[in-house]
């Protein structure tokens, strides 16, 4: 039999943040001081002992970065940031690239441990690779050796900076500028580490390849960036998880993720983001502020985005599809929760800019407590993209009277044999369903449980197995107390 | 104190907001009997029944009710439910998204963990679904549905029923499982519940029409007005009403 909601939220009877995510490992940790100036640049620069290239990429962005404002045009209410008040670099201490596990900081091993992340491949689930990322750095990569037999290039950016460097240089912001935006222009000043993944022509990746972001050290922002590319013919699937220790403090997490789809690739990316959200007063907490966006460049080459939002307690993102070859499809499918003060500003663009392009669009929010959940999202056909097709699916749930669910759609079609469809609802979890759920003895705990998860299925059905069982009870851990 | 009396309600009063629907219930109901609830429409005859379910939506301001010995009122909805009281609701609300094995599979195993129990295997739970099925001739299509999204008023009512066989209450309350039912689905949906009746349970049937009853046969008529019982009698009475309808209970009521 499936395993399916109920059994699920059966196991999950009990669990809160701070005994599974929330504490803290005590971990020889390097940190400069707070501030940021063209040194501080240098600095980072220099300890990953970089080529030049990089380093001017670093400056130039950071020259860009000092002459623009922070965006407010979301449904946000941020509190000022202090930008020389963080620590642009913080890494475990540790030897120098670990070859093998045995060289690995067992602190560090046991932090992940912790975390249901094993770094020891023989312990991992046999169809995923890990690449283990603590605050600045990437403490270890899994399966490489593996991996590397059929060609595929799997490992930390900076490994990939120092081993593959012709690769790197020739994707590196061509999907992100560095003048996108001001957190992407942040991070392509001063961003550490991140996973780098390159799939070779006609190679369908075996395992799931994933990322875990752990954020550890206090007063540091986390600036990783992830590059993917899918030559032609290829298919990867990728898996992104992430964590935070609870602090009072806010935490500044500004990630880029670039995506390069070629001819007839397909590219599966799937978030399960659990940074921490702040305690029930709103205090502490990690801003999310991330920038993620992939290039359908070849002919009938596919980007799927799956997210699951539970954390953070502001959330700015919107990973997005360019579809520039001809007969591409983009997707993107979303569960975003928030409660008590937390607050989310998220959806994606669908740019349609070839001919026969077909894009999909699922947004599920959900909202509690004193919450604000948005969805924004944008929908555009180039006056030269023939036969277009969009369908936009918008529903949003509220348990409680005291949040808030708002749309911004965005629709810019220049062409007029695009077809665009947008739907949206706007629900409650009503008294009745909830004594209909009691009349038949279940708890309304459980009851909501049965029903944000059956909500949410459309979407939890994208994610891979493993991350699939994972969110569902992440979704339950999550609600529990929302509706009283 | 009676040890076949499974229900004992005295003086029951409730209300919704501040206004009073149920002024003074006493209904006693043993092991084994039928009761049929008639009465013109805003009687109260869904309030009682939600009433001692224990919807929220009222508050009970007077009176008892015990249930096998048990503070009926004092039990939360789901407690009511695990303790053997069953009600098979007028407008069975639709919840998206939720499969009914899965609705089903949480509500059995609520109970069993209410009764100490660990939770039925997948095998026998998929099993234990299609035998209960039969009883009310439920497609299985339905049950991989969500819980009655898009079903129709008749499959609404049958799976209550089903849900009710599922459950094995000792006290089932079917507020007009009648209503909005053809001649063959009325046939199905009374079959099941008699299938379902043993000499140690019991039911409450909450009905506008005379038909129901010939296919469940009802010990007792109460005649419900005004929050009140005001009427009680034989399967004669139900008989009497259809030929001669409420409003010579009203008047004789209305002029005491």
């Amino acid at each position: 039999m499936e395993p399916t909601d109920s059994n699920i939220i059966d196991d999950v009877t009990s669990g809160d943040y701070g005994s599974k995510y929330g504490f803290r490992s005590d971990i020889d940790t390097e940190i400069i001081p707070p501030g940021l100036n063209e040194d501080v640049i240098r600095i980072i620069s220099a300890k990953k002992e970089e080529p030049l290239w990089l380093l001017d990429f670093r400056l130039k962005a950071f020259r860009h970065w000092q002459k623009m404002t922070v965006p407010d045009w979301a449904h946000l209410d941020i509190p000022p940031i202090d930008f020389q008040a963080i620590s642009y670099y913080a890494a475990p201490r540790q030897k120098k690239a670990p070859g093998s596990l045995d060289e690995v900081d067992p602190q560090l091993i046991d932090t992940f441990n912790r975390l249901g992340i094993p770094l020891e491949e023989q312990k991992l689930l046999s169809g995923m690779a890990v690449d283990a990322v603590m605050d600045s750095t990437s403490v270890k990569t899994t399966h490489r050796a593996k991996l590397a037999e059929m060609g595929i290039i799997f490992c930390s950016f900076s490994e990939a900076v120092k081993e593959y460097p012709e690769l790197v240089q020739k994707y590196l912001g061509k999907v992100v500028s560095y003048a996108d935006n001001f957190y992407a222009a942040l991070n392509s000043a001063v961003f550490s580490d991140g996973s780098f993944v390159y799939i070779p022509k006609g190679v369908r990746c075996p395992m799931e390849l994933s990322t875990y972001f752990r954020i550890n050290a206090s007063g540091t922002g986390q600036f990783e960036r992830t590059l993917i590319v899918a030559d032609d013919d290829s298919y990867v699937s990728y898996l992104e998880g992430c964590t935070a220790p609870m602090r009072d403090e806010n935490q500044l997490h500004a990630a880029i993720v670039e995506i390069i789809v070629e001819n007839r690739a397909e590219v599966k990316y799937s978030t399960v983001q659990n940074w921490y959200a702040g305690d029930a007063d709103g205090r502490g907490g990690v801003y999310n502020f991330v920038t993620k966006r992939g290039l359908c460049r070849g002919v009938d080459s596919k980007l799927s985005w799956t997210q699951v939002e539970t954390g953070s307690a502001i959330t700015w993102k919107y990973p997005s599809c360019v579809l520039a070859g001809r007969g591409a499809t983009g997707e993107f499918y979303s569960v975003a929760v928030t409660r008590n003060r937390q607050q989310a500003d998220t959806g994606t663009k669908m740019i349609h800019l070839a001919s026969d392009t077909r894009s999909t669009i699922v947004s599920k929010g959900i909202s509690a407590g004193h919450s604000q959940n948005s969805y924004r999202g944008l929908v555009k056909v180039a006056a030269n993209a023939d036969n277009c097709r969009n369908h936009t699916q918008c529903d949003s749930l509220l348990l409680g009277a005291t949040c808030g669910a708002h749309t911004f759609p965005y629709i810019d079609v220049a062409n007029d044999s695009a077809i665009v469809e947008h739907e949206a609802t706007t629900s409650k979890i009503s008294e009745e369903q909830l004594f209909y759920c009691n009349q038949r003895g279940i708890p309304t705990e459980e009851a909501v449980g049965l029903i944000v998860n059956g909500y949410a299925k459309e979407v939890m059905n994208k994610l891979p197995m493993e991350f699939a069982v994972e969110a569902q009870k992440l979704l339950q851990i999550t609600l529990e107390g929302s509706v009283g | 104190m009676n040890d076949d009396i499974l229900l004992k309600v005295n003086g029951l009063h409730a209300s919704i907001g501040d206004k009073e629907i149920l002024r003074g219930i006493d209904l006693t109901v043993r092991r084994g009997e039928v009761h049929a609830i008639m009465g013109p429409n805003g009687s109260g005859k869904s309030t009682l029944s939600e009433v001692l379910a224990g919807d929220p939506a009222f508050t009970v301001t007077a009176g008892s009710a015990e249930f096998h010995g048990i503070d009926l009122l004092a039990l939360s909805p789901e407690d009511r439910s695990h303790e053997g009281l069953f009600l098979s609701f007028q407008y069975p609300v639709e919840i998206p998204g939720v499969s009914m094995v899965n609705f089903m599979r949480a509500a059995v195993n609520a109970k069993r963990k209410y009764l100490g129990q660990e939770p039925m295997s997948a095998a026998d739970f998929l099993k234990l679904m299609r035998s209960k099925r039969e009883v009310v001739e439920l497609d299985g299509k339905l049950t991989s549905r969500s819980v009655n999204e898009g079903f129709s008023g008749g499959e609404k009512k049958r799976n209550e029923i089903f849900q009710m066989a599922v459950l094995e209450p000792c006290l089932s309350i079917l507020d007009e499982t009648d209503s909005g039912l053809d001649i063959d689905a009325l046939r199905i949906v009374a079959g099941g519940v008699n299938k379902l009746k043993t000499p140690e349970t019991s039911a409450i049937v909450i009905t506008h029409y005379q038909r129901l009853l010939d296919y469940i046969k009802p010990d007792f008529v109460h005649v419900l007005y005004k929050g009140r019982i005001v009427r009680t009698g034989g399967p004669e009475l139900a008989l009497e009403l259809e030929e001669r309808g409420y409003d010579w209970i009203k008047q004789e009521i209305d002029n005491e």
